[in-house]
């Protein structure tokens, strides 16, 4: 555990020191979503009707942007070899960094997101659906791209690649994380939802670290 | 200098074998270390010598072939054996963005030790690192920055050390200040397995040539 | 040659599939004149959807084995990763391409059905949405197992890649079948339940068949292809 908190918050200070890669995150964050008013007009009943797919699809490509540096970063300072022989299981490092990764990118995400719902013409509670869903549903997010972030280290192509390994892996997140909001709408429970991104997260949570760990360890060789 | 302990060795190396790409880069290759005994790995480039030594910390799956650490098969326990390892590769292994002192902190934190300021001081002394302490190290020359990996490995005080060209980029007083730090670690009972070119100013040191 | 030692295993298999292709090949075009001759000529067409149904022929078989196409790729996977099989590596490079096109032509052939019967080339079905999602599975695969210098490195993360994707396909299906309420009649594609007439029936197990013979046809010959390329590789090396 001591490992684990020490990567996780040396990861947090090396963002701290360049809180620029986060702010490009957020400012792509809002700039896209904005770009969806001004590509489809201003009607309020069809932006209110579209805001919970758009806020969630670009949160997602959000987080996907700023991954292809998760491991890329360790892997080129020779730091990832320090973690592959750190006296302690390397999924559980595998785990500090998405975690990491979710506290910098998917916590501020989800922070703002209600914001820009005030400008797609969110009533209040879904504002507060929008909230809650990303708040549950992005750590599932840094952990399959983190996954595919370990694959693809080294590789070619690599953050294109990356998108197009993750992106398939996050549609059920994407899909129950976006319906919650309109479960509001049509009066369905939108605690069932909440637990099903729950139950996604926690089976994200229990696959990735291994798979990310024997990629990690491929990359190592 | 205590003489080596010969008829118990601690680390025993028999019959690795190791391939890349389906092609063999050394083959049955054994060898014995005891108690303050240095391996220099020779060799010309391409010839392996980095590939033995990510071997020889798992990094690098093994063909065939054994390690035994202190009598046990290291495969079988690879974290026990990982935390008796301090480890150099060609790359610093340092984070551009930190200081010295949090680098080497940081990677006495990630094996699992609570940092020693005491430790810390001493080594960051061994290397004349005093002044720089509080530099980013992205700020630093080459040289300054193997004195800061190479100070990190001090601060492990692991057993074994495993190290690829440790001289690199190090002017003539850094690399007598590297001698006696690894000497010191030797006569206290240490291990070292260094992939180099240079004389390491080791004189019962052995060394094993790898041919490609 | 002692360089040529990790590929004894592949040439057994060669040895095994040099031995076995001619009647393969037989028995698959065989079996798809048989195949083609019950679905096209003797099945009768059906009664809400006519001639039209014949597609589905096509599209069924190919949807079958697209799925056991990436659940091969998983098998490949863990042979490859667990025992380090190396003939594994190089038949789940085969593989993967031949379970993608299988995929294509799935959709391709379910599109083409849906022209006539929901009046548009595209319909967000969700079986067709989750074939479409398998089928991008499987372009990270193919692109996964290609883009390293190293094809060890290739092959171990496609590898890991089809074990994850396999424990998230029902996941996937789940979710797309719950997030699409406007399912299909189920009966249209629930041909294994005994609902199905035999007269449709026969010629579908039939083309069954023959789509399995082909696609292990195609797999045995891309994966001889695959070695003699990997052969190639390593002569270029050592020369």
């Amino acid at each position: 555990m001591t490992g684990f908190l020490a990567l996780l918050s040396r990861d947090l200070r090396l963002v701290w020191r360049r809180p620029g890669d986060v702010a490009v995150v957020l400012a792509f964050f809002v700039v896209a979503t904005v770009l969806f008013p001004l590509g489809i007009g201003p009607q309020a009943n069809i932006l209110a009707r579209i805001a919970a797919g758009v806020l969630w699809c670009t949160a997602l490509f959000a987080s996907m942007l700023s991954l292809d540096r998760l491991f890329a970063a360790d892997y080129e300072d020779g730091s990832l070899d320090l973690l592959l022989l750190a006296p302690w299981p390397l999924e559980l490092a595998a785990l500090a960094k998405c975690a990491a990764h979710w506290i910098v990118t998917g916590l501020p995400l989800a922070a703002l997101a209600p914001l820009l719902g005030v400008a797609f013409g969110l009533p209040p509670d879904a504002l507060m659906a929008l909230a809650a869903t990303l708040l549950i549903g992005t750590p599932t997010l840094s952990l399959i791209g983190g996954l595919a972030a370990s694959l693809t280290l080294g590789a070619r192509r690599g953050g294109a690649l990356l998108a197009l390994l993750a992106l398939p892996l996050c549609v059920p997140t994407l899909i129950f994380g976006a319906a919650a909001i309109e479960t509001l709408m049509t009066g369905e429970d939108l605690l069932a939802h909440i637990a099903i991104l729950a139950a996604l997260a926690l089976v994200a949570l229990a696959t990735t670290p291994w798979a990310m760990a024997a990629a990690l360890r491929q990359a190592g060789e | 200098m205590a003489p080596p302990l010969l008829d118990v060795p601690l680390l025993n190396v028999a019959d690795l074998a190791c391939r890349r790409g389906g092609r063999p880069v050394f083959d049955r290759l054994s060898f014995a270390l005891g108690a303050g005994e240095l391996l220099a790995l020779t060799g010309r480039n391409g010839s392996g010598k980095t590939t033995l030594l990510r071997a020889l910390v798992l990094l690098v799956r093994p063909q065939a072939g054994t390690i035994v650490w202190q009598g046990s098969n290291v495969q079988d326990d690879p974290e026990t054996w990982r935390g008796q390892l301090a480890w150099l590769g060609h790359l610093d292994g340092l984070k551009g963005d930190l200081t010295v002192r949090e680098n080497l902190l940081g990677a006495e934190r990630l094996r699992g030790r609570p940092a020693a300021d005491d430790r810390l001081d001493l080594a960051l002394v061994a290397f004349d690192l005093n002044a720089l302490a509080h530099r980013a190290v992205r700020t630093l020359s080459a040289g300054q920055r193997r004195r800061t990996a190479l100070a990190r490995v001090m601060l492990t005080q692991a057993p074994v050390w495993l190290l690829d060209e440790p001289l690199n980029a190090l002017d003539s007083a850094a690399q007598q200040a590297f001698r006696s730090v690894l000497q010191q670690h030797l006569a206290h009972g240490g291990l070292a397995i260094a992939a180099t070119h240079a004389d390491l100013g080791v004189p019962n040191a052995r060394t094993l040539e790898l041919t490609a | 040659m002692a360089d040529l030692h990790f590929l004894a295993n592949p040439a057994r298999f060669r040895r095994f599939s040099q031995r076995v292709l001619p009647g393969l090949t037989f028995a698959t075009v065989l079996g798809f004149a048989v195949g083609l001759y019950l679905a096209l000529l003797q099945s009768p067409p059906d009664y809400q959807q006519g001639e039209t149904v014949r597609i589905m022929f096509v599209h069924v078989p190919s949807a079958w084995l697209s799925m056991a196409g990436y659940a091969l790729l998983a098998a490949l996977g863990a042979s490859l990763l667990v025992w380090r099989h190396p003939l594994a590596a190089l038949m789940a490079r085969a593989a993967a391409p031949v379970g993608a096109c299988f995929a294509l032509v799935c959709l391709a052939t379910g599109s083409l059905w849906g022209r006539p019967m929901w009046g548009a080339y595209w319909v967000w079905d969700a079986r067709l949405t989750s074939m479409l999602l398998l089928f991008f599975l499987y372009l990270g695969h193919i692109a996964l197992s290609r883009a390293y210098d190293d094809p060890d490195r290739g092959d171990r993360a496609a590898a890991i890649l089809a074990l994850v994707g396999v424990i998230n396909l029902p996941i996937i299906k789940f979710s797309v079948d719950w997030w699409n309420t406007l399912h299909q009649p189920a009966s249209l594609m629930r041909l294994d339940a005994p609902a199905i007439h035999p007269a449709i029936l026969m010629p579908l197990l039939w083309m069954a068949g023959s789509f399995l013979l082909l696609f292990i046809l195609l797999v045995l010959v891309r994966t001889e292809t695959e070695i003699d390329r990997r052969r190639l590789e390593i002569a270029d090396q050592n020369a």
